[in-house]
């Protein structure tokens, strides 16, 4: 006789299995659990934020003590338009945002392209991380890098001199040329990761349609990385909006950071009121960028 | 290959001279730090390593530097687990609004500095204040982690898109209670990508400046210091040291993500390109 295998009884049934239990018969539930701490803290610590930002921007201001008064009132932003110096600083910032940007797009096309389309494999991956090292690291001691060798005595008047020239570096160009730095490897990996993505057969078939060099390029490859340059766009926009460490160090002309960082002690109503320049351009940029399909690209 | 050789040795020449650019304002602060005089005229006359001893035992700079590693690792344990608990959520379930999280991840990022920064100093001073919370180390934190979470979130949401979900099912069938699934078959093939984003915020908060300057009481990190000595040109050299130990700190950190993420992981091959926010964990 054969004996018959008895089914053991079943283990008994620990805290950890019974809630791998639970949350297999409530997927929501498995969910709402991994959501609970981050969605908490973006809401509470970042939007909780943005949200008193907002609010302070509308709390009035005691003429005497310059104390924050808890009392709605619009007139912060009705300073802001009315005062002529707050406009100039809002256009002369965007200006400058634009112009960096084009020079970005401009420098930032050649090594792209190289590493997207000419560089061996090998090449390609020793490039992207040299430029991605500079990205993350290191904003405050390139600002001030640049601070040096811009200065009278620094590398690139010593550099002019025997030729006769001088630059006058700690101005609003000397600016725009540290903010392009600054800013270069934002557009880099967006416009390579867009030349990397035209298939060759494109190429081809232009050539073979006839298309010179310089037309396949104007009228195949640009459109196609365009969406691709957008996408860096927004970076090298945004930033520059928003830097007051950069022209505080290089200029003493004023930006809508540095307008922002210099009043928000004495002013914090009128810096907030301020600050939704910035908001409201780069949201009006996202929008756009997200009609251009940038996003994609990102 | 359509670029003809005559362009192909521009293109080449383009990007060396790109990349000079990109580089030879770093070695140049590198080479200031030898200097041995305090004025900063180029070129620099004198090297010497003199100013290495004075900034090593400098105590401004020693409990600057305490407070800058305190800050970063704080700021990178908190979004690390921020970040991968978000990325599972993403990845591996549909719902609605899932489109909106990616988005609230991004944005601390993406809106100007100031703005974050701005906003953080209100909160603190109207929410905070009240509460008995002042502006120190925990606040500085906060500022941070906030903002880091997107990277951890990018290469791990990017690792769980080449991993197969069947495995965690599989791991279920066996038996496996949720702890197990997470502790031997998730972990095994997210470390590395955990550990690369990891590396990534703690670069992006040791030298961040631009927040930090918002949220900081009279505790000093790093950059603020070395924000705050530029006013003293006696003390420049310091500052060069400081300047070159700030930018190795944060770049070889960088260098050791780009190493680590693309190995490992369930496919193995390398990701084929980087894009800016996700950075290095890039889908192929």
């Amino acid at each position: 006789m054969t004996s018959v295998p008895v089914a053991e009884p079943p283990p008994q049934e620990g805290l950890g299995r019974r809630l791998s239990t639970f949350f297999f018969r409530h997927p929501r539930a498995r969910l709402w659990t991994l959501l609970a701490l981050p969605l908490t803290w973006l809401v509470v610590v970042y939007f909780g934020s943005l949200f008193v930002l907002l609010l302070s921007s509308l709390w009035d201001t005691d003429p005497f003590t310059r104390q924050v008064v808890h009392k709605f009132t619009l007139e912060n932003f009705q300073r802001i338009i009315d005062t002529p110096v707050y406009r100039d600083v809002a256009w002369r910032t965007i200006k400058m945002a634009a112009f960096v940007t084009i020079a970005d797009a401009v420098l930032a096309f050649p090594i792209a392209y190289y590493m997207a389309r000419v560089a061996s494999p090998r090449t390609r991956n020793l490039l992207v991380i040299a430029v991605l090292m500079p990205l993350w690291a290191g904003y405050l001691v390139k600002a001030y890098a640049w601070r040096t060798i811009l200065s009278e005595g620094g590398v690139i008047n010593w550099a002019l001199d025997p030729i006769g020239l001088h630059f006058d570096g700690l101005s609003t160009v000397g600016l725009w040329l540290v903010f392009t730095y600054l800013w270069l490897p934002y557009m880099i990996l967006p416009v390579y990761a867009g030349l990397e993505r035209i298939p060759d057969s494109l190429l081809e078939a232009s050539a073979d349609l006839g298309g010179r060099s310089l037309k396949t390029f104007t009228r195949v490859i640009l459109p196609l990385a365009f969406p691709a340059i957008v996408a860096g766009s927004i970076f090298t926009f945004s930033l520059t909006l928003g830097d007051y460490i950069a022209p505080g160090l290089i200029t003493s002309e004023q930006f809508i950071g540095t307008v922002i960082y210099n009043i928000r002690g004495e002013a914090l109503p009128t810096a907030a009121a301020f600050s939704l320049v910035p908001i409201v351009v780069v949201t009006a940029y996202l929008l756009v960028a997200r009609k251009l399909r940038a996003f994609e690209s990102l | 290959m359509v670029e003809s050789t005559f362009a192909r040795i521009l293109l080449r020449l383009g990007a060396l001279v790109t990349l000079a650019f990109i580089y030879l304002p770093l070695f140049i602060i590198g080479l200031y730090a030898f200097n041995k005089n305090v004025t900063q005229a180029w070129p620099i006359e004198k090297y010497s390593t003199k100013w290495f001893s004075v900034a090593y035992h400098d105590e401004a700079v020693r409990e600057a530097l305490k407070n800058s590693l305190f800050a970063a690792l704080g700021a990178t344990a908190i979004s690390i687990v921020l970040g991968t608990l978000a990325s599972l959520a993403v990845a591996r379930y549909r719902f609605f609004g899932r489109e909106v999280i990616t988005f609230a991840v991004i944005l601390p990022i993406a809106l100007p500095g100031i703005v974050t920064g701005l906003a953080l100093q209100a909160t603190i001073i109207d929410v905070l204040g009240p509460l008995g919370i002042t502006f120190g180390l925990t606040t500085i934190i906060v500022g941070h982690a906030t903002f880091c979470i997107v990277v951890i979130y990018n290469n791990v949401i990017a690792r769980l898109r080449r991993t197969a979900g069947s495995l965690d099912e599989a791991s279920a069938d066996l038996g496996a209670d949720n702890w197990q699934t997470f502790r031997h078959v998730m972990l095994p093939q997210l470390r590395t990508a955990m550990l690369a984003g990891g590396l990534l915020a703690f670069a992006l908060s040791f030298d961040e400046v631009i927040v930090t300057i918002f949220t900081a009481g009279a505790q000093q990190t790093l950059p603020i210091w070395i924000f705050a000595t530029l006013a003293r040109p006696d003390d420049q050299p310091i500052v060069n040291v400081v300047a070159l130990f700030v930018l190795l700190v944060s770049i070889v950190p960088i260098y050791l993500a780009t190493q680590l993420a693309g190995s490992s992981g369930i496919t193995a091959e390398r990701p084929k390109q980087s894009s800016v926010i996700a950075s290095i964990d890039a889908e192929p």
